[in-house]
Protein backbone atom coordinates (compact mmCIF):
# COMPACT_ATOMS: atom_id res chain seq x y z
CA UNK A 1 0.00 0.00 0.00
CA UNK A 2 2.98 2.24 0.80
CA UNK A 3 4.85 0.94 -1.71
CA UNK A 4 2.89 3.13 -4.38
CA UNK A 5 3.69 5.98 -2.98
CA UNK A 6 7.16 5.55 -2.10
CA UNK A 7 9.99 4.61 -3.63
CA UNK A 8 11.61 1.33 -2.68
CA UNK A 9 15.20 2.15 -2.34
CA UNK A 10 15.32 3.77 1.31
CA UNK A 11 17.34 6.95 1.24
CA UNK A 12 20.68 7.45 2.96
CA UNK A 13 19.33 8.61 6.46
CA UNK A 14 20.87 10.87 8.46
CA UNK A 15 22.18 8.72 11.71
CA UNK A 16 24.91 10.65 13.16
CA UNK A 17 23.42 13.08 14.51
CA UNK A 18 20.81 11.10 16.10
CA UNK A 19 23.57 8.52 17.31
CA UNK A 20 25.20 12.22 19.09
CA UNK A 21 21.78 13.10 20.94
CA UNK A 22 21.50 9.62 21.83
CA UNK A 23 24.75 8.82 23.26
CA UNK A 24 24.30 12.22 25.25
CA UNK A 25 20.78 11.59 25.91
CA UNK A 26 22.29 8.62 28.46
CA UNK A 27 24.94 11.00 29.67
CA UNK A 28 23.07 14.15 30.46
CA UNK A 29 20.59 11.98 32.25
CA UNK A 30 23.10 10.33 34.45
CA UNK A 31 24.61 13.70 35.26
CA UNK A 32 20.73 15.38 35.94
CA UNK A 33 20.08 12.94 37.62
CA UNK A 34 23.15 12.74 39.80
CA UNK A 35 23.01 16.56 41.09
CA UNK A 36 19.03 15.59 41.80
CA UNK A 37 20.05 12.63 43.91
CA UNK A 38 22.42 15.40 45.41
CA UNK A 39 19.81 17.76 46.07
CA UNK A 40 17.43 15.36 47.47
CA UNK A 41 20.46 14.60 49.95
CA UNK A 42 21.31 18.07 51.33
CA UNK A 43 17.73 18.06 52.38
CA UNK A 44 18.17 14.96 54.84
CA UNK A 45 21.44 16.19 55.83
CA UNK A 46 21.89 20.21 55.29
CA UNK A 47 25.64 19.85 56.35
CA UNK A 48 25.93 18.96 52.61
CA UNK A 49 25.51 22.44 51.52
CA UNK A 50 28.59 23.55 50.57
CA UNK A 51 30.30 26.99 49.74
CA UNK A 52 28.71 29.16 47.75
CA UNK A 53 28.53 27.02 44.45
CA UNK A 54 27.31 23.80 45.54
CA UNK A 55 24.41 24.88 47.97
CA UNK A 56 20.72 23.67 47.47
CA UNK A 57 19.71 27.05 46.04
CA UNK A 58 22.28 26.76 43.42
CA UNK A 59 22.40 22.99 42.60
CA UNK A 60 18.24 23.04 42.15
CA UNK A 61 18.22 24.89 38.49
CA UNK A 62 21.44 23.07 37.64
CA UNK A 63 19.35 19.79 37.86
CA UNK A 64 16.00 21.18 36.81
CA UNK A 65 17.84 21.76 33.23
CA UNK A 66 20.00 19.07 33.34
CA UNK A 67 17.50 16.75 33.38
CA UNK A 68 14.77 18.42 31.51
CA UNK A 69 16.83 20.23 28.83
CA UNK A 70 19.82 18.09 28.45
CA UNK A 71 18.15 14.87 29.06
CA UNK A 72 15.32 15.24 28.04
CA UNK A 73 16.11 17.74 25.21
CA UNK A 74 18.77 15.30 23.94
CA UNK A 75 16.00 12.74 24.00
CA UNK A 76 14.08 14.75 21.44
CA UNK A 77 16.36 16.29 19.14
CA UNK A 78 17.62 12.11 18.42
CA UNK A 79 14.03 10.72 18.36
CA UNK A 80 12.48 13.39 16.20
CA UNK A 81 15.00 13.56 13.91
CA UNK A 82 15.25 9.35 13.70
CA UNK A 83 11.03 9.64 13.21
CA UNK A 84 11.27 12.14 10.81
CA UNK A 85 13.34 10.83 8.63
CA UNK A 86 12.09 7.26 8.99
CA UNK A 87 8.23 8.18 8.21
CA UNK A 88 8.96 11.30 5.69
CA UNK A 89 10.92 8.63 3.74
CA UNK A 90 13.82 11.20 3.50
CA UNK A 91 17.13 12.20 4.95
CA UNK A 92 17.34 14.95 6.81
CA UNK A 93 17.16 18.40 4.71
CA UNK A 94 20.95 19.33 5.93
CA UNK A 95 23.27 17.83 7.48
CA UNK A 96 25.31 20.92 8.44
CA UNK A 97 22.51 22.45 9.96
CA UNK A 98 21.25 19.04 12.19
CA UNK A 99 25.47 18.97 13.30
CA UNK A 100 24.98 22.74 14.37
CA UNK A 101 21.88 21.65 16.07
CA UNK A 102 23.86 19.31 18.28
CA UNK A 103 27.04 21.35 19.26
CA UNK A 104 25.08 24.43 20.06
CA UNK A 105 22.49 22.43 22.16
CA UNK A 106 25.76 20.70 23.96
CA UNK A 107 27.47 24.11 24.09
CA UNK A 108 24.46 25.90 25.95
CA UNK A 109 23.84 22.67 28.18
CA UNK A 110 27.61 23.34 29.46
CA UNK A 111 26.91 26.99 29.63
CA UNK A 112 24.22 26.48 31.92
CA UNK A 113 26.27 24.01 33.78
CA UNK A 114 28.82 26.93 34.45
CA UNK A 115 26.53 29.88 35.17
CA UNK A 116 24.13 28.20 37.35
CA UNK A 117 26.31 27.33 40.06
CA UNK A 118 28.07 30.95 39.74
CA UNK A 119 24.73 32.27 40.81
CA UNK A 120 23.86 33.77 36.99
CA UNK A 121 20.10 33.70 36.77
CA UNK A 122 16.93 35.46 35.69
CA UNK A 123 15.24 33.56 38.62
CA UNK A 124 12.09 32.53 36.15
CA UNK A 125 11.60 28.74 36.81
CA UNK A 126 12.83 26.09 33.78
CA UNK A 127 14.71 29.51 32.65
CA UNK A 128 16.86 31.04 34.77
CA UNK A 129 19.63 30.97 31.84
CA UNK A 130 20.43 35.06 31.44
CA UNK A 131 20.32 36.72 27.99
CA UNK A 132 23.03 35.75 26.14
CA UNK A 133 22.59 31.80 26.66
CA UNK A 134 18.95 32.64 26.20
CA UNK A 135 19.60 34.09 22.32
CA UNK A 136 21.90 31.20 22.08
CA UNK A 137 18.69 28.62 22.52
CA UNK A 138 16.58 31.15 20.04
CA UNK A 139 18.87 30.41 17.60
CA UNK A 140 18.96 26.81 17.93
CA UNK A 141 15.49 26.55 18.45
CA UNK A 142 14.90 28.20 15.01
CA UNK A 143 17.92 26.33 13.20
CA UNK A 144 16.04 23.05 14.57
CA UNK A 145 12.71 24.03 13.33
CA UNK A 146 13.93 24.65 9.38
CA UNK A 147 15.74 20.96 9.46
CA UNK A 148 12.48 19.31 11.02
CA UNK A 149 10.21 21.37 8.47
CA UNK A 150 12.41 21.48 5.85
CA UNK A 151 12.40 17.25 6.00
CA UNK A 152 9.02 17.25 6.36
CA UNK A 153 8.26 19.35 2.99
CA UNK A 154 10.95 16.92 1.10
CA UNK A 155 8.66 13.99 2.23
CA UNK A 156 8.47 10.97 -0.92
CA UNK A 157 4.80 9.96 1.36
CA UNK A 158 2.12 11.28 0.91
CA UNK A 159 0.81 12.07 4.59
CA UNK A 160 2.69 13.64 7.52
CA UNK A 161 3.20 10.97 10.20
CA UNK A 162 1.53 11.59 13.72
CA UNK A 163 4.15 11.56 15.63
CA UNK A 164 5.60 14.81 13.29
CA UNK A 165 2.55 16.48 14.09
CA UNK A 166 3.42 16.34 18.20
CA UNK A 167 6.80 17.02 17.35
CA UNK A 168 5.63 20.07 15.14
CA UNK A 169 3.50 21.58 17.91
CA UNK A 170 6.30 21.00 20.07
CA UNK A 171 9.15 22.86 18.27
CA UNK A 172 6.71 25.69 16.90
CA UNK A 173 5.34 25.84 20.32
CA UNK A 174 8.41 26.10 22.64
CA UNK A 175 10.28 28.51 20.18
CA UNK A 176 7.36 31.09 20.96
CA UNK A 177 6.95 30.28 24.58
CA UNK A 178 10.81 30.88 25.39
CA UNK A 179 11.02 33.96 23.10
CA UNK A 180 7.91 36.11 24.57
CA UNK A 181 9.00 34.64 28.11
CA UNK A 182 12.67 35.34 27.59
CA UNK A 183 12.15 39.13 26.89
CA UNK A 184 14.44 41.20 29.01
CA UNK A 185 16.24 44.66 29.34
CA UNK A 186 19.88 43.35 30.01
CA UNK A 187 21.81 45.38 32.54
CA UNK A 188 25.13 43.87 31.66
CA UNK A 189 26.32 40.56 30.26
CA UNK A 190 25.46 38.37 32.84
CA UNK A 191 22.20 40.21 34.20
CA UNK A 192 18.88 41.07 32.96
CA UNK A 193 15.39 42.03 34.33
CA UNK A 194 12.17 40.88 33.01
CA UNK A 195 10.12 43.42 30.61
CA UNK A 196 7.16 42.31 32.58
CA UNK A 197 6.17 44.01 35.56
CA UNK A 198 4.55 42.13 38.47
CA UNK A 199 1.61 39.73 38.09
CA UNK A 200 2.30 39.98 34.59
CA UNK A 201 4.99 38.69 34.64
CA UNK A 202 4.34 36.18 37.15
CA UNK A 203 1.58 35.43 34.35
CA UNK A 204 3.60 35.23 31.56
CA UNK A 205 6.54 33.16 33.45
CA UNK A 206 3.66 30.27 34.41
CA UNK A 207 2.26 30.43 30.53
CA UNK A 208 5.75 29.20 30.02
CA UNK A 209 6.46 26.96 33.08
CA UNK A 210 2.86 25.15 32.26
CA UNK A 211 3.25 24.68 28.33
CA UNK A 212 7.24 24.15 28.92
CA UNK A 213 5.47 20.72 30.39
CA UNK A 214 2.57 20.69 28.12
CA UNK A 215 4.41 21.22 24.73
CA UNK A 216 8.78 20.06 25.88
CA UNK A 217 7.58 17.21 27.94
CA UNK A 218 4.31 16.35 27.05
CA UNK A 219 3.52 17.03 23.33
CA UNK A 220 7.26 15.99 22.28
CA UNK A 221 7.33 12.77 23.93
CA UNK A 222 3.98 11.94 22.61
CA UNK A 223 5.24 11.87 19.26
CA UNK A 224 7.70 9.34 20.93
CA UNK A 225 5.42 7.53 21.94
CA UNK A 226 3.44 7.10 18.94
CA UNK A 227 5.98 5.97 17.08
CA UNK A 228 8.05 3.43 19.52
CA UNK A 229 5.44 1.76 20.63
CA UNK A 230 3.35 0.68 17.37
CA UNK A 231 7.24 -0.29 16.38
CA UNK A 232 8.09 -2.19 19.65
CA UNK A 233 4.60 -3.60 19.51
CA UNK A 234 5.01 -4.16 15.79
CA UNK A 235 1.68 -3.17 15.14
CA UNK A 236 -0.04 0.18 14.10
CA UNK A 237 -1.49 2.56 16.70
CA UNK A 238 -4.82 1.24 18.19
CA UNK A 239 -6.45 4.35 16.37
CA UNK A 240 -5.52 6.57 14.18
CA UNK A 241 -8.27 8.95 14.61
CA UNK A 242 -8.06 9.21 17.63
CA UNK A 243 -4.82 10.21 17.78
CA UNK A 244 -5.93 13.37 15.54
CA UNK A 245 -8.60 14.25 17.95
CA UNK A 246 -6.20 13.63 20.91
CA UNK A 247 -3.26 16.10 19.16
CA UNK A 248 -6.30 19.28 18.07
CA UNK A 249 -7.59 18.94 21.81
CA UNK A 250 -4.64 18.67 23.44
CA UNK A 251 -2.41 21.46 21.75
CA UNK A 252 -6.01 23.55 21.86
CA UNK A 253 -6.60 23.11 25.65
CA UNK A 254 -3.00 23.06 27.35
CA UNK A 255 -1.93 26.54 26.28
CA UNK A 256 -4.76 28.10 28.80
CA UNK A 257 -4.02 25.73 31.62
CA UNK A 258 -0.88 28.02 33.44
CA UNK A 259 -2.77 29.90 36.00
CA UNK A 260 -3.26 27.08 38.19
CA UNK A 261 0.28 27.86 39.38
CA UNK A 262 -0.98 30.74 40.65
CA UNK A 263 -4.16 30.14 42.64
CA UNK A 264 -5.12 32.41 45.30
CA UNK A 265 -2.66 34.83 44.56
CA UNK A 266 -2.30 38.53 42.95
CA UNK A 267 -3.82 37.41 39.72
CA UNK A 268 -7.39 37.90 38.80
CA UNK A 269 -9.81 35.60 39.97
CA UNK A 270 -11.27 34.95 36.74
CA UNK A 271 -8.31 33.93 35.59
CA UNK A 272 -8.00 31.54 38.59
CA UNK A 273 -10.70 29.71 37.78
CA UNK A 274 -9.90 29.95 33.89
CA UNK A 275 -6.51 27.76 34.54
CA UNK A 276 -8.77 25.55 36.95
CA UNK A 277 -10.92 24.86 34.23
CA UNK A 278 -9.25 24.82 31.56
CA UNK A 279 -6.92 22.15 33.89
CA UNK A 280 -9.70 19.77 34.18
CA UNK A 281 -10.48 19.50 30.64
CA UNK A 282 -6.86 18.63 29.55
CA UNK A 283 -7.82 15.51 31.80
CA UNK A 284 -9.88 14.05 28.42
CA UNK A 285 -6.85 14.36 25.66
CA UNK A 286 -4.34 13.54 27.75
CA UNK A 287 -6.34 10.14 28.95
CA UNK A 288 -7.49 9.64 25.22
CA UNK A 289 -3.82 9.48 24.09
CA UNK A 290 -2.62 7.54 26.91
CA UNK A 291 -5.42 4.57 25.69
CA UNK A 292 -4.38 5.30 22.52
CA UNK A 293 -1.29 4.25 23.37
CA UNK A 294 -1.49 1.19 25.50
CA UNK A 295 -4.38 -0.05 23.50
CA UNK A 296 -1.86 -0.46 20.88
CA UNK A 297 -0.92 -3.57 22.47
CA UNK A 298 -4.32 -5.14 22.58
CA UNK A 299 -4.15 -8.42 21.32
CA UNK A 300 0.06 -8.56 22.04
CA UNK A 301 -0.17 -8.64 26.01
CA UNK A 302 1.97 -11.30 26.11
CA UNK A 303 4.92 -9.33 24.64
CA UNK A 304 4.75 -7.66 28.04
CA UNK A 305 5.88 -11.06 29.58
CA UNK A 306 9.03 -11.17 27.23
CA UNK A 307 9.80 -7.66 26.53
CA UNK A 308 11.45 -5.19 28.90
CA UNK A 309 11.46 -2.06 26.04
CA UNK A 310 8.16 -2.38 25.87
CA UNK A 311 7.12 -2.75 29.11
CA UNK A 312 9.01 0.60 29.82
CA UNK A 313 7.11 2.28 27.45
CA UNK A 314 3.71 0.66 28.38
CA UNK A 315 4.50 1.41 32.47
CA UNK A 316 5.55 4.95 31.37
CA UNK A 317 2.17 5.28 29.96
CA UNK A 318 0.57 4.15 32.72
CA UNK A 319 2.79 6.81 34.84
CA UNK A 320 1.71 9.32 32.31
CA UNK A 321 -2.22 8.82 32.99
CA UNK A 322 -1.56 8.39 36.41
CA UNK A 323 0.12 12.26 36.50
CA UNK A 324 -2.73 13.58 34.06
CA UNK A 325 -4.81 12.50 36.23
CA UNK A 326 -3.24 14.26 39.30
CA UNK A 327 -2.59 17.46 37.63
CA UNK A 328 -6.20 18.37 37.06
CA UNK A 329 -7.40 17.56 40.53
CA UNK A 330 -4.65 19.36 41.94
CA UNK A 331 -5.84 22.45 40.26
CA UNK A 332 -8.70 22.41 41.83
CA UNK A 333 -8.69 25.67 43.69
CA UNK A 334 -9.78 24.04 47.43
CA UNK A 335 -7.26 21.06 46.61
CA UNK A 336 -4.76 23.59 45.87
CA UNK A 337 -5.15 25.31 48.95
CA UNK A 338 -3.89 21.83 50.43
CA UNK A 339 -1.51 21.12 48.16
CA UNK A 340 0.73 24.44 46.89
CA UNK A 341 3.90 24.77 47.93
CA UNK A 342 4.31 21.27 49.30
CA UNK A 343 5.95 18.65 48.52
CA UNK A 344 2.90 17.34 46.83
CA UNK A 345 3.92 19.14 43.93
CA UNK A 346 7.09 17.49 43.99
CA UNK A 347 5.87 14.52 43.47
CA UNK A 348 3.29 15.16 40.81
CA UNK A 349 6.24 16.81 38.59
CA UNK A 350 8.42 13.49 39.49
CA UNK A 351 5.22 11.00 38.61
CA UNK A 352 5.24 12.51 35.26
CA UNK A 353 9.30 13.52 34.89
CA UNK A 354 10.74 10.07 36.20
CA UNK A 355 7.27 7.86 35.14
CA UNK A 356 6.59 9.59 32.19
CA UNK A 357 9.34 11.27 30.31
CA UNK A 358 12.16 9.19 31.62
CA UNK A 359 10.26 6.04 31.57
CA UNK A 360 9.54 6.43 27.98
CA UNK A 361 12.74 8.28 26.60
CA UNK A 362 14.66 5.25 28.52
CA UNK A 363 12.65 2.95 26.30
CA UNK A 364 12.23 4.74 23.15
CA UNK A 365 16.36 4.55 23.48
CA UNK A 366 16.77 1.01 24.41
CA UNK A 367 14.63 0.17 20.88
CA UNK A 368 16.88 2.94 18.83
CA UNK A 369 20.23 2.63 19.97
CA UNK A 370 21.00 -1.15 18.50
CA UNK A 371 19.27 -0.24 15.48
CA UNK A 372 21.42 3.05 14.85
CA UNK A 373 24.56 0.52 15.28
CA UNK A 374 23.43 -2.03 13.41
CA UNK A 375 22.26 -4.41 15.82
CA UNK A 376 19.18 -6.24 16.29
CA UNK A 377 18.93 -5.76 20.31
CA UNK A 378 20.58 -4.69 23.26
CA UNK A 379 23.46 -6.07 24.43
CA UNK A 380 21.36 -7.37 27.52
CA UNK A 381 17.89 -7.87 27.57
CA UNK A 382 18.34 -9.08 31.60
CA UNK A 383 19.78 -5.87 32.05
CA UNK A 384 16.74 -3.63 30.85
CA UNK A 385 14.86 -5.83 33.17
CA UNK A 386 16.74 -4.79 36.02
CA UNK A 387 16.79 -1.58 34.76
CA UNK A 388 12.78 -1.19 34.26
CA UNK A 389 12.79 -2.69 38.04
CA UNK A 390 14.88 0.05 39.18
CA UNK A 391 13.32 2.51 37.89
CA UNK A 392 9.45 1.75 38.75
CA UNK A 393 10.47 1.09 42.30
CA UNK A 394 12.23 4.17 42.58
CA UNK A 395 9.72 6.24 41.04
CA UNK A 396 6.87 4.94 43.49
CA UNK A 397 9.42 5.28 46.25
CA UNK A 398 9.56 8.98 45.51
CA UNK A 399 5.86 9.52 44.31
CA UNK A 400 4.88 7.87 47.94
CA UNK A 401 6.82 9.74 49.88
CA UNK A 402 6.23 12.99 48.60
CA UNK A 403 2.41 12.68 48.79
CA UNK A 404 2.91 11.82 52.43
CA UNK A 405 5.10 14.84 52.98
CA UNK A 406 2.61 17.42 50.88
CA UNK A 407 -0.56 16.61 52.45
CA UNK A 408 1.17 16.48 56.42
CA UNK A 409 2.48 19.51 55.28
CA UNK A 410 -0.40 21.30 53.89
CA UNK A 411 -2.40 19.67 56.85
CA UNK A 412 0.29 21.28 59.36
CA UNK A 413 0.37 25.07 57.61
CA UNK A 414 -3.29 25.39 58.13
CA UNK A 415 -4.43 23.79 61.73
CA UNK A 416 -5.34 26.54 64.24
CA UNK A 417 -5.93 26.23 67.80
CA UNK A 418 -9.20 27.48 68.85
CA UNK A 419 -7.58 30.73 69.85
CA UNK A 420 -7.00 31.01 66.40
CA UNK A 421 -2.86 30.89 66.54
CA UNK A 422 -1.03 28.44 64.46
CA UNK A 423 -0.90 24.94 66.17
CA UNK A 424 2.68 23.95 64.48
CA UNK A 425 5.38 26.24 63.78
CA UNK A 426 6.86 25.80 60.40
CA UNK A 427 10.21 24.01 61.66
CA UNK A 428 8.04 21.34 63.01
CA UNK A 429 6.86 20.79 59.45
CA UNK A 430 9.97 20.19 58.51
CA UNK A 431 10.76 17.79 60.79
CA UNK A 432 7.51 16.00 60.18
CA UNK A 433 9.20 15.56 56.41
CA UNK A 434 12.44 14.20 57.18
CA UNK A 435 11.67 10.57 56.84
CA UNK A 436 9.58 11.41 53.37
CA UNK A 437 13.00 13.02 52.29
CA UNK A 438 14.94 9.79 53.27
CA UNK A 439 13.02 7.79 51.25
CA UNK A 440 13.06 10.16 48.34
CA UNK A 441 16.67 10.35 48.47
CA UNK A 442 16.86 6.13 48.27
CA UNK A 443 14.36 6.34 45.46
CA UNK A 444 15.78 8.71 43.35
CA UNK A 445 18.92 6.75 43.72
CA UNK A 446 17.94 4.07 42.09
CA UNK A 447 16.52 5.27 39.77
CA UNK A 448 19.96 7.26 39.24
CA UNK A 449 21.37 3.39 39.55
CA UNK A 450 19.55 2.32 36.59
CA UNK A 451 20.37 4.99 34.53
CA UNK A 452 24.35 3.83 35.46
CA UNK A 453 22.75 0.16 33.93
CA UNK A 454 22.04 1.34 31.20
CA UNK A 455 25.49 3.44 29.99
CA UNK A 456 26.58 -0.25 30.79
CA UNK A 457 24.48 -1.68 28.44
CA UNK A 458 24.15 0.91 26.19
CA UNK A 459 28.53 0.73 25.66
CA UNK A 460 28.40 -2.57 25.16
CA UNK A 461 25.64 -1.90 22.54
CA UNK A 462 27.84 0.16 20.98
CA UNK A 463 31.02 -1.56 21.24
CA UNK A 464 30.23 -4.81 19.29
CA UNK A 465 29.12 -2.48 16.72
CA UNK A 466 32.79 -1.53 16.11
CA UNK A 467 33.86 -5.19 16.08
CA UNK A 468 31.97 -5.46 13.03
CA UNK A 469 31.00 -2.36 11.44
CA UNK A 470 31.71 -3.23 7.99
CA UNK A 471 29.19 -5.18 7.66
CA UNK A 472 26.55 -2.88 10.02
CA UNK A 473 26.40 -0.20 8.13
CA UNK A 474 23.98 -1.27 5.52
CA UNK A 475 21.87 -3.10 8.28
CA UNK A 476 21.31 0.03 10.26
CA UNK A 477 19.84 1.58 6.87
CA UNK A 478 17.37 -1.69 6.63
CA UNK A 479 15.94 -1.76 10.00
CA UNK B 1 -20.23 43.84 22.63
CA UNK B 2 -20.47 42.55 26.27
CA UNK B 3 -18.25 40.18 27.77
CA UNK B 4 -20.68 37.46 28.24
CA UNK B 5 -21.50 37.61 24.42
CA UNK B 6 -18.11 37.23 24.00
CA UNK B 7 -17.55 34.58 25.93
CA UNK B 8 -20.48 32.95 24.15
CA UNK B 9 -19.08 33.52 20.91
CA UNK B 10 -16.01 31.79 21.96
CA UNK B 11 -17.36 28.48 23.58
CA UNK B 12 -19.44 28.38 20.02
CA UNK B 13 -16.37 29.16 18.13
CA UNK B 14 -14.35 26.33 19.82
CA UNK B 15 -17.10 23.25 19.88
CA UNK B 16 -17.59 23.54 16.31
CA UNK B 17 -14.05 22.86 15.82
CA UNK B 18 -13.91 20.28 18.19
CA UNK B 19 -16.86 19.01 16.50
CA UNK B 20 -15.85 19.04 13.11
CA UNK B 21 -12.39 18.14 13.98
CA UNK B 22 -13.79 14.51 15.33
CA UNK B 23 -16.22 15.07 12.19
CA UNK B 24 -13.67 14.48 9.92
CA UNK B 25 -11.58 12.08 11.97
CA UNK B 26 -14.15 9.96 12.30
CA UNK B 27 -15.82 10.32 8.34
CA UNK B 28 -15.81 6.86 6.55
CA UNK B 29 -14.86 8.85 3.71
CA UNK B 30 -11.25 9.03 5.52
CA UNK B 31 -10.87 5.73 6.96
CA UNK B 32 -8.85 4.39 4.11
CA UNK B 33 -6.10 7.58 3.81
CA UNK B 34 -5.49 6.92 7.89
CA UNK B 35 -5.27 3.20 8.09
CA UNK B 36 -2.38 4.18 5.60
CA UNK B 37 -0.91 6.42 7.46
CA UNK B 38 -1.39 4.95 10.57
CA UNK B 39 1.18 2.00 8.49
CA UNK B 40 3.54 4.79 8.36
CA UNK B 41 6.20 3.75 11.25
CA UNK B 42 7.06 -0.20 9.40
CA UNK B 43 7.93 1.84 5.54
CA UNK B 44 11.32 1.38 6.55
CA UNK B 45 10.93 -2.37 7.32
CA UNK B 46 8.77 -3.00 4.25
CA UNK B 47 11.77 -1.31 2.19
CA UNK B 48 14.58 -3.44 4.43
CA UNK B 49 12.40 -6.69 3.24
CA UNK B 50 12.20 -5.38 -0.50
CA UNK B 51 16.02 -5.25 -0.30
CA UNK B 52 16.31 -8.03 0.67
CA UNK B 53 14.58 -10.04 -1.81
Amino acid sequence: MISETASSEPPQYNTKVIKQFAIMTVVWGIVGMLVGVIIAAQLVWPELNVGPYLHFGRLRPLHTNAVIFAFGGSALFACSYHVVQRTCNAPLVSNSLAAFTFWAWQLIIVSAAITLPMGLTSAKEYAELEWPIDILIAIVWVVYGIVFFGTIMKRKVKHIYVANWFFGAYIIAVAMLHIINSLAIPVSLFKSYSIYPGTIDAMVQWWYGHNAVGFFLTAGFLGMMYYFVPKQAERPVYSYRLSIVHFWALIAIYIWAGPHHLHYSALPDWAQSLGMVMSLLLLAPSWGGMINGIMTLSGAWHKLRTDPTLRFLVVSLSFYGMSTFEGPMMAIKTVNALSHNTDWTIGHVHSGALGWVAMVSIGCLYHLIPRLYGQTKMYSERLINMHFWMSTIGTVLYIASMWVNGIAQGLMWRAFNSDGTLTYSFAESVEASYPGYLVRFIGGGIFFCGMLLMAYNVWRTVNTDSESASTSEGAAINV
Amino acid sequence: MSSGVLQGIGTILAMTAFISICVWAYSAKNKKSFEEAAQLPFLDEEQGKKNHE
